[in-house]
């Protein structure tokens, strides 16, 4: 009965997913300029989950740690550690907060694009990504600025040390191009085309899995099950992916807050 | 003169296309150069990650740029 359903649902043949995806119908307030798609709420929905995460875990702070704290101070750790130390030593530690926030909000939003239910990665609309790498990009050049004031900062970023004289007139624009415009646009660029196209790929497997197992003639049900195992392993690999562009979207802001307090060498 | 075959879509996707071809073979030198020297002294792992992660951020942007290059130039 549910297959005869799906038959009469489906058989207008085989949509392909598009951009569309990412603009879902105005769930609430519309018409206002409040309006908010499914996408806006999974990003609410996060930050919530965050907050009361992190609450819970650092309520009532022990000093050996046990449950929930425990596995909040494994989270910590893992951005003080492996980025903020290992990429700025020492002089990262008023970071360590804005890098600490960045991380898990990205890796939040990243992860719901594989949760059964709401399965849209918050980032995968362009608003989130371009606000992150804006404001890593002002963290940046602010701290820069701060350290070593106004002409200085510039000159060590425009005219790096050890060229010959001549050879400023080709490597400044490009200094400048490759600093100040490229790195926030490659950030945003990076994490939205990430999280874009695996949702793309994970809509288009499963389905194709659905329209060639009910719809498409009699040899091609077959593909209909190899759609599904590529399906499967996108999931995986979607897990893969929502961690690795948290954890390299933390990362290079760390590289570039440490490339603007540096010493010009 | 009649046409024989024709191809209809978008430039913007063999764009992107060609464009990806420079950074998927840089990324993929640089990464195998990264895994020998971690090989070759494990305990600069850390350090050479960094460097790693640092010269994918800039090989990626090209083919970044080549993603958008296709909205970019009307």
């Amino acid at each position: 009965m549910i297959r005869a359903w799906l038959l009469a649902a489906e058989s207008t043949g085989f949509e392909a997913p598009s951009v569309k995806e990412f603009f879902p119908p105005v769930a609430l307030f519309a018409d206002s300029v409040f309006r908010m798609t499914r996408i806006n709420l999974i990003g609410m929905l996060m930050t919530l989950v965050l907050v009361v995460f992190f609450t819970l875990a650092f309520r009532r702070p022990q000093f050996v740690p046990r449950g929930v704290q425990n596995a909040g101070e494994v989270a910590l750790n893992f951005v003080r550690v492996n980025i903020v130390e290992e990429v700025m030593g020492a002089k990262g530690a008023p970071f360590t907060g804005y890098l600490t926030t960045l991380f898990f909000m990205v890796l939040a939003f990243n992860v719901t694009g594989f949760v059964p239910g709401l399965q849209i990665a918050g980032t995968s609309v362009i608003a989130i990504p371009l606000m992150l790498a804006l404001v890593s990009w002002v963290v940046f050049n602010v701290s820069g600025i701060k350290h070593h004031g106004v002409g200085h900062y510039l000159k060590n970023n425009l005219f790096p040390a050890g060229v010959p004289a001549p050879i400023y007139l080709l490597v400044t624009p490009i200094e400048f191009v490759s600093t100040f415009l490229l790195r926030p646009m490659t950030l945003t660029v990076r994490l939205l085309a990430n999280m874009m196209s695996g949702h793309l790929l994970l809509v288009l497997f499963f389905s194709a899995t659905s329209y060639l197992l009910f719809d498409a003639a009699g040899f091609l049900k077959v593909f209909g099950l190899a759609a599904y195992a590529m399906g499967f392993a996108f999931t995986l690999f979607e897990v893969l992916v929502a961690f690795l562009q948290a954890y390299i979207f933390t990362l290079l802001t760390a590289v570039y807050i440490d490339g603007a307090l540096a010493e010009s060498h | 003169m009649s046409v024989l075959a024709a191809i209809s879509g978008n430039l913007n996707a063999i764009g992107y296309g060609l464009a990806a071809i420079g950074p998927g073979i840089g990324i993929g030198v640089l990464v195998g150069k990264a895994l020998e020297a971690i090989a070759r002294q494990p305990e600069a792992a850390g350090i050479v990650r960094t460097n790693m992660f640092l010269g994918i951020a800039f090989t990626e942007a090209l083919a970044l740029i080549g993603l958008v290059a296709g909205f970019l130039f009307v």
